[in-house]
C-alpha cells in the first residue's frame, strides 16, 4: 500500500495485489483498474495512428495537386483516419478508460457490477480492432468510402470494406456490453450514503452516455449487417435498380451514428465538470441542471439525426423539424457551458495543466457548438455542406472538446493511478503549443469551408492555397504540443514526485481512498454523508 | 475477481433486460426498413407475402409458443427444486428449437426451389418491390434463426450446469436469464409471423 520514493515505477496498490503474473495480469484482470488501462493505452495507440494519418491528410493538402500520395491512397487515408479515430479512439476513449478507471471508486463500489464481462468488452475491442487493421492490408485493401460508408458506392467498391464493417460490429458490440454494465454498475453498486444527488457529474455524464450506447449501436449493427449482406449476397435492399433506397441507409446510419457523437461529447463534459470546481475551490453551479442536462442532451440527440442529410432528399417539412430539434440539442449544451463558467465566477481559480484543458474545452467546445448551429439551420447548411466549414467543426467539438477533455483527465486522474506525477511546466508549454496549433490549424479550415473548399477532395483551387499551407504548419505545432505532452505524462508518471493524499482538495470518493487505490478501491465500503463538490465538508476530518 | 461482490440477482437480470432492449433494437432496425418500403410496394409486398407457406408459419409459430412455456415451466421446476424435470423442460425447449429450425429449412428450401433468393435472377429482373420483400424477409427470418441457435446453445450450456448441480433453487438466476432471452426470441417471432404471413 506504501507509495515510497524507490526507483520502481509503480507500487502498491492494485499495481500488486494480484495472483497472476505478467501480461496476463493485465489482459485476464477483471480488476475495473487493470481494464481500464488497458483500454486506455489501446486507446492512445489508436489515437496516435490517427494523429499520424491525419498529418499525412494535412502534408497532401499543403499544396495544389499531388503532393506525397495519389489520390486513391488519399481517399484509403481519410476513410482509415475517420475510422480509427472514431471507432478505435473516440467511442470507447473516455467512457471505456477513465470510466473504468474512476467511476467505480466514484460511487464507493467495489468494481463494476459484471466484471468479467468488461474484460470481455475489452477483448471485444481488441478483436474489432485486429478486424479493422486486417481489412486494411487484405483483399482489395484499405476501405476509400469515408467513415461513412455510404452506399451505394460502399456496395461497389472493390476495396475490402466488407471486412472493415464486421470489425466496426464487433466493436459496437463491446460498446453495448461496457454500457450495459454501466447503467447496472450506477443502479446497483452505488455505496451507503450515495444517492442519485451526490452522483459525481462524471458519474450522471456516463450514465446518460450509457444508455445512448445501449439504445443507439443495435442499429448501427443491423445496418453494416446490411451492408454485408448487400456486398456477399447482392440483397439489394438499397440499390435503386431493385427497388431499394439509399437515402434509407444514411437514415439508419445517422439513427446510430448521431447519437454516438453524443457517446464522444457527454463524457467529455463529465469530466470538465470534476475539474472546473475542484481548480476554482468552488462548489459547482446549478449540479442539478447539469446532471438533467446530460440525460436532456441524450434524449434529444437521439431525434436529431436527419441534419446530417439536409442535401441528400427530405421533404421540407423533414428539414424544418430535424432543424428546430437540433436547436433544441443546442439548450441543454448551453445550460452546462454557462454552469461551468458561474462555477468559475469569483471562484480560487488555480491554472495548473487539468484546469487549463478544462478551460480550453469550454471555449473550443463553444466554437464547435456555434459552427454546429450554423449547420444545423437548413438555409446555411445547403451552402457549406460537406465543404472543410464541417470538417472545422467536428474537430472543433470532437478534438477540442472530447480530445482536450481526455488530456484534462489524463492529467487530473492518472497520477492517482500511478503514485507519481508529471512535471508542471513542461505539461503547460505542451498545452499552449496544442492550443495554438489546434486553432491554427482547424479555424483556417473553417475559414476555407466558408470560402467553398469541399471536404475530401484531393486537389483544390490555387485560391485555397495560402490557407491551406497555413493549416498544415498548425498541424505541426499541434503534434508538436501533444509529443511534448505525451513524453511528459510518460515520463512523470514512471519516475516523476510522490503523489500522494489529495492535493488539489477534490470532495469525491477517489480522492479519500488509498494513491495508488487497492484492488477493491476502499479498506472499507465508505458511508457518503456529503456531496462530490461540498469542498468544506470535505476538509473537516 | 467477482468472488469479491455479493451475489446480486436483480442487477443481473437488470443487466439482461438491458441487453435485451438492444436485441429488440437491433430486429426494429429491419422493422423500420419494413415500414418504409410497405408503405413504398403495398402491391408486391401483398404478392410476396401471398407466397408465403402460413401453414408452415402457424406450425412454427406453435412451436415457439410451445418451447417459451417449457422454458418458463423450467424455471419453476429450478425454483421448487427439482432440477430433473428442469433438465427434462429445457430438453424439450431446445428440441422445439430443433423443430422449429428444421421447419425453417425445408420453407427456405421451397423458396430457393422456386428462384427465389437474394440476387437471384427471378428477384433481380422481377419489380422491384418483390425484391426488396423476399430480401427483407430472408434477412429477417435469418437472423431470427441466427437467434434460435444461440438461444439453444445458450439453454444447452445452462442445463448442463443444472445437470451438474451448479445451478440450484438459491442460485438459478443463469436460468432464468437464460430464460428471458428464450422469450425474447420467441417475442421477435410473434411480430415477425403475422407482418410477413398474415397482414399482407
Amino acid at each position: 500500500m506504501s507509495s515510497d520514493a524507490t526507483v520502481t515505477p509503480v507500487t502498491g496498490g492494485f499495481w500488486e495485489d494480484t495472483g497472476k503474473r505478467g501480461i496476463a495480469s493485465w489482459i485476464f484482470s477483471t480488476d475495473h483498474k487493470r481494464i481500464g488501462l488497458l483500454y486506455l493505452y489501446s486507446v492512445l495507440g489508436f489515437f496516435l495512428v490517427g494523429v499520424f494519418l491525419g498529418v499525412l491528410i494535412r502534408l497532401e493538402l499543403m499544396a495544389p495537386g499531388p503532393t506525397i500520395m495519389t489520390a486513391k491512397t488519399y481517399n484509403a487515408v481519410f476513410t482509415v483516419h475517420g475510422v480509427v479515430m472514431i471507432f478505435l479512439f473516440i467511442i470507447p476513449g473516455i467512457p471505456a478508460s477513465f470510466g473504468n478507471l474512476v467511476m467505480p471508486i466514484q460511487i464507493g463500489a467495489r468494481d463494476v457490477a459484471f466484471p468479467r464481462l468488461n474484460l470481455l468488452s475489452w477483448w471485444l475491442y481488441a478483436i474489432g480492432a485486429v478486424i479493422v487493421l486486417t481489412s486494411l492490408f487484405t483483399g482489395g485493401g484499405a476501405p476509400d468510402t469515408g467513415w461513412t460508408f455510404y452506399v451505394p458506392f460502399s456496395a461497389r467498391t472493390g476495396t475490402n470494406v466488407s471486412l472493415a464493417v464486421f470489425g466496426v460490429f464487433v466493436l459496437g458490440f463491446s460498446s453495448i456490453l461496457t454500457g450495459v454494465n454501466f447503467v447496472t454498475t450506477i443502479h446497483r453498486l452505488r455505496a451507503e450514503g450515495m444517492n442519485w444527488g451526490r452522483l459525481p457529474l462524471f458519474v450522471w455524464s456516463l450514465y446518460a452516455t450509457a444508455w445512448v450506447q445501449i439504445l443507439a449501436t443495435p442499429i448501427v449493427a443491423i445496418t453494416l449487417l446490411m451492408v454485408i449482406a448487400e456486398r456477399t449476397l447482392g440483397v439489394g435492399l438499397f440499390d435503386p435498380s431493385r427497388g431499394g433506397d439509399p437515402v434509407m441507409y444514411q437514415h439508419l446510419f445517422w439513427i446510430y451514428s448521431h447519437p454516438a457523437v453524443y457517446i464522444m461529447i457527454l463524457p467529455a463534459m463529465g469530466v470538465i465538470s470534476e475539474v472546473i470546481p475542484v481548480f476554482s475551490r468552488k462548489p459547482i453551479f446549478g449540479y442539478k441542471m447539469i446532471a438533467v442536462s446530460s440525460v436532456a442532451i441524450a434524449a434529444a440527440g437521439s431525434v436529431v439525426w436527419g441534419h446530417h442529410m439536409f442535401t441528400s432528399g427530405m421533404s421540407d417539412t423533414a428539414v424544418m423539424v430535424f432543424s428546430f430539434l437540433t436547436f433544441v440539442v443546442a439548450i441543454p449544451s448551453a445550460i452546462k457551458v454557462f454552469n461551468w463558467v458561474s462555477t468559475l465566477y469569483r471562484g480560487s481559480i488555480s491554472l495548473e495543466a487539468p484546469m487549463l484543458f478544462a478551460l480550453s474545452f469550454i471555449l473550443l467546445f463553444s466554437i464547435g457548438g456555434l459552427s454546429g448551429l450554423i449547420l444545423g439551420a437548413a438555409a446555411t447548411d445547403i451552402h457549406v455542406h460537406d465543404t472543410h466549414f464541417v470538417v472545422g467543426h467536428f474537430h472543433y467539438v470532437m478534438f477540442g472538446g472530447t480530445g482536450f477533455a481526455f488530456f484534462a483527465a489524463a492529467h487530473y486522474w492518472l497520477p492517482k493511478f500511478y503514485g507519481r506525477r508529471y512535471k508542471e511546466k513542461p505539461a503547460i508549454v505542451a498545452w499552449a503549443l496544442m492550443f495554438v496549433g489546434f486553432n491554427v490549424m482547424y479555424f483556417t479550415m473553417q475559414v476555407l469551408g466558408m470560402k467553398g473548399m469541399p471536404r475530401r477532395y484531393f486537389d483544390y483551387l490555387p485560391e485555397f492555397a495560402r490557407l491551406n499551407f497555413v493549416a498544415t504548419v498548425g498541424s505541426w505545432i499541434l503534434v508538436t504540443g501533444l509529443i511534448i505532452m505525451l513524453v511528459n505524462l510518460w515520463r512523470g508518471l514512471l519516475k516523476g514526485e510522490p503523489f500522494e493524499g489529495n492535493p488539489w482538495g477534490g470532495a469525491s470518493l477517489e480522492w479519500i481512498t488509498a494513491t495508488p487505490p487497492p484492488t477493491e478501491n476502499f479498506e472499507e465500503d465508505p458511508v457518503v454523508t456529503h456531496g462530490p463538490y461540498d469542498f468544506k465538508r470535505a476538509g473537516e476530518p | 475477481m467477482s468472488h469479491l461482490l455479493p451475489r446480486d440477482d436483480v442487477g443481473a437480470k437488470l443487466g439482461m433486460w438491458l441487453f435485451l432492449f438492444t436485441e429488440l433494437l437491433l430486429f426494429g432496425g429491419l422493422f423500420i426498413l419494413y415500414a418504409v418500403y410497405l408503405a413504398r410496394y403495398p402491391h408486391e409486398f401483398s404478392a410476396g407475402g401471398h407466397e408465403l407457406n402460413v401453414v408452415m408459419g402457424t406450425t412454427n409459430t406453435v412451436v415457439l409458443l410451445t418451447s417459451s412455456l417449457l422454458a418458463a415451466m423450467a424455471v419453476t421446476a429450478i425454483k421448487t427444486g427439482k432440477p430433473k424435470s428442469t433438465v427434462a423442460l429445457l430438453l424439450g425447449t431446445i428440441g422445439c428449437a430443433g423443430i422449429f429450425l428444421v421447419i425453417k429449412y425445408f420453407e427456405w428450401s421451397a423458396k430457393f426451389a422456386h428462384g427465389i433468393y437474394p440476387g437471384s435472377p427471378r428477384l433481380v429482373h422481377g419489380p422491384p418491390g418483390e425484391s426488396v420483400f423476399f430480401s427483407l424477409y430472408f434477412l429477417t427470418t435469418g437472423l431470427h434463426g441466427i437467434h434460435v441457435v444461440v438461444g439453444g446453445a445458450l439453454l444447452t450450456w445452462i442445463g448442463t450446469k443444472v445437470g451438474k448441480g451448479s445451478l440450484t433453487a438459491e442460485n438459478n438466476v443463469m436460468l432464468e436469464n437464460g430464460t428471458l432471452y428464450w422469450h425474447l426470441v420467441d417475442l421477435v417471432w410473434i411480430f415477425i409471423f403475422p407482418l410477413y404471413y398474415l397482414i399482407l
